[in-house]
């Protein structure tokens, strides 16, 4: 299973499909939820008469602008179990859809540097252990054998005082994750719809019953938003309106670094976390920019601060040199949690307000969105994460979680 | 990069600005007033587009401005 051009193999071994006039679900967006949605819907429920519409190729937005990282050590409990599934999720999911997808556990370090941060990280810690994801708080000491390269006084200015780790903390290959699940579903029947661009909704009275694209009307029993970045749009075809802005968050990656950097080092204070790629480069992500906008623009300012930020914790990256920068687009929700489910347009659900969330949530979104279209019942797992909330007052608030990622 | 019109200050970069949200009122076309509330405080146009916006020059003359600026390019227009 672990050969490198059984992935290429695989993926020319697919059957990719004209369009249909009508299907029982069309799912618009070929990323990491619509594809895993479209998976599960085939697999748990047989539900095969599905389409997902990409506008580009498969993962070409945000669930391959993202820096890979899985972990479940959230700050508030429904989010602490929902990722703590997608984590288990992912653990299996080799064997699941038979493909090799890079997943490897390193484990995740959240630096301290004040008073305020490691009280901070306590509490995580201790919620995390309530729900069922395992966060552990470490000292300096530890937070060193974890990460030798690390300086403990922050280059004098970030001082570590402690930190938390969670030890589950993974990272996997993201284009592979996408291929899996498309793999997955389009073997069961599902049609891949690559470079269609949904330009509109059809509709029958207030409910929805298809979508416009590019090459046609395409009608359908249920249609899924499932796009990174322009929900907003796609909503207000159906008149909804969502508490989503949408924001730019940018990464980076270093040239080859020589030394073993096995785990993942984050950090509130300088937004910054980091960990080495299977190629052996360091992967660089920050917080996303302040102003929103689709723009897919890096910028210099951008590599100066977090560059400046993370030679401060790690020294040896100053001798890297930045190999290649890019700019994913965010969705981010009023409340810094995820949207997911009904949306009070019959027809019409949406999975989103996945900002910097989004890749590690795809088995969890998928698996719990297809049980909603195929029960037509909101699963208990997704009920804290309905639209409605805001409406009435039950806010999934987690910004600290948001921080960074 | 960025560069946005103060009226007072003239050009300056991006990085001397608070982004302050989208400009617009609560929607008048909802009618039931505890909806519009709602409507005012979580929702957003989010607009692909070009939007109206406030800014705050915070490391200039500290005023605020309205703007148009086109999110696809994150470009000003006028």
């Amino acid at each position: 299973m672990k050969d490198s051009n059984d992935f290429v193999e695989r993926r020319a071994r697919l059957r990719w499909h004209e369009p249909k006039d009508a299907y029982d679900v069309v799912i618009i967006g070929g990323g990491g939820h619509g594809l895993a949605t479209a998976y599960y819907l085939a697999e748990r429920h047989g539900i095969t008469n599905v389409a997902v519409i990409e506008a580009g190729y498969i993962g070409s937005g945000n669930s391959g602008r993202n820096t890979t990282i899985i972990r479940a050590n959230y700050g508030i409990p429904e989010a602490v179990r929902f990722y703590q599934h997608s984590l288990d999720l992912y653990q299996t999911l080799e064997d699941d859809l038979d493909c090799w997808i890079m997943y490897e556990t390193k484990g995740i370090a959240w630096l301290a540097h004040t008073e305020t941060q490691m009280r901070a990280e306590r509490a995580r810690s201790l919620l995390n252990l309530a729900c069922g994801a395992e966060t552990l708080m470490i000292t300096p000491r530890e937070a060193k054998e974890l990460c030798p390269q690390l300086d403990l006084s922050g280059g004098g200015r970030y001082p570590v005082l402690g930190g938390s780790y969670h030890p589950a903390a993974a990272t996997a290959r993201h284009d592979r994750v996408v291929w899996a699940y498309a793999g997955g579903a389009m073997r069961l029947g599902v049609h891949v719809l690559q470079h269609t661009k949904v330009t509109g909704l059809l509709r029958e009275g207030s409910r929805v019953t298809g979508v416009e694209t590019a090459a046609g009307p395409i009608s359908a029993g249920v249609v899924l938003g499932a796009v990174g970045g322009s929900v907003s749009t796609i909503a207000a075809h159906a008149g909804v309106r969502l508490p989503i802005r949408t924001h730019p968050l940018q990464a980076f990656v270093t040239n080859e670094y020589g030394g073993n950097f096995p785990g993942i080092v984050s950090d509130t204070e300088l937004l910054c976390y980091v960990s080495q790629t299977e190629r052996g480069q360091m992967l660089i992500g920050a917080e996303y920019d302040a102003q929103p906008s689709y723009s897919q623009r890096s910028s210099f300012s951008f590599l100066q601060h977090t560059a400046a930020k993370v030679t401060h914790l790690l020294h040896f990256m100053r001798d890297l040199r930045i190999l290649r920068q890019w700019t994913g687009i965010c969705d981010i929700s009023a409340d810094f949690s995820p949207i997911m489910g009904v949306t009070g347009v019959d027809g019409f659900l949406v999975t989103t307000g996945w900002g910097t969330w989004g890749f590690k949530a795809i088995p969890a979104g998928g698996e719990q969105m297809a049980q909603l279209i195929a029960t037509g019942r909101t699963p208990p797992m997704l009920e804290p994460f309905r639209l409605d909330r805001f409406a009435s007052d039950h806010t999934m608030s987690d910004p600290g979680s948001a921080g960074t990622h | 990069m960025l560069w946005i019109t103060c009226s007072n200050c003239g050009r300056r970069p991006v990085e001397e600005y608070r982004f302050g949200g989208e400009l617009r009122g609560a929607a008048a076309s909802i009618t039931d007033p505890v909806q519009r509330d709602v409507d005012y405080v979580w929702m957003r146009d989010n607009i692909e587009g070009v939007t109206t916006e406030r800014w705050f020059h915070s490391a200039g003359c500290r005023r605020w401005l309205t703007l148009s600026r086109d999110t696809i390019t994150d470009t000003v227009v006028t």
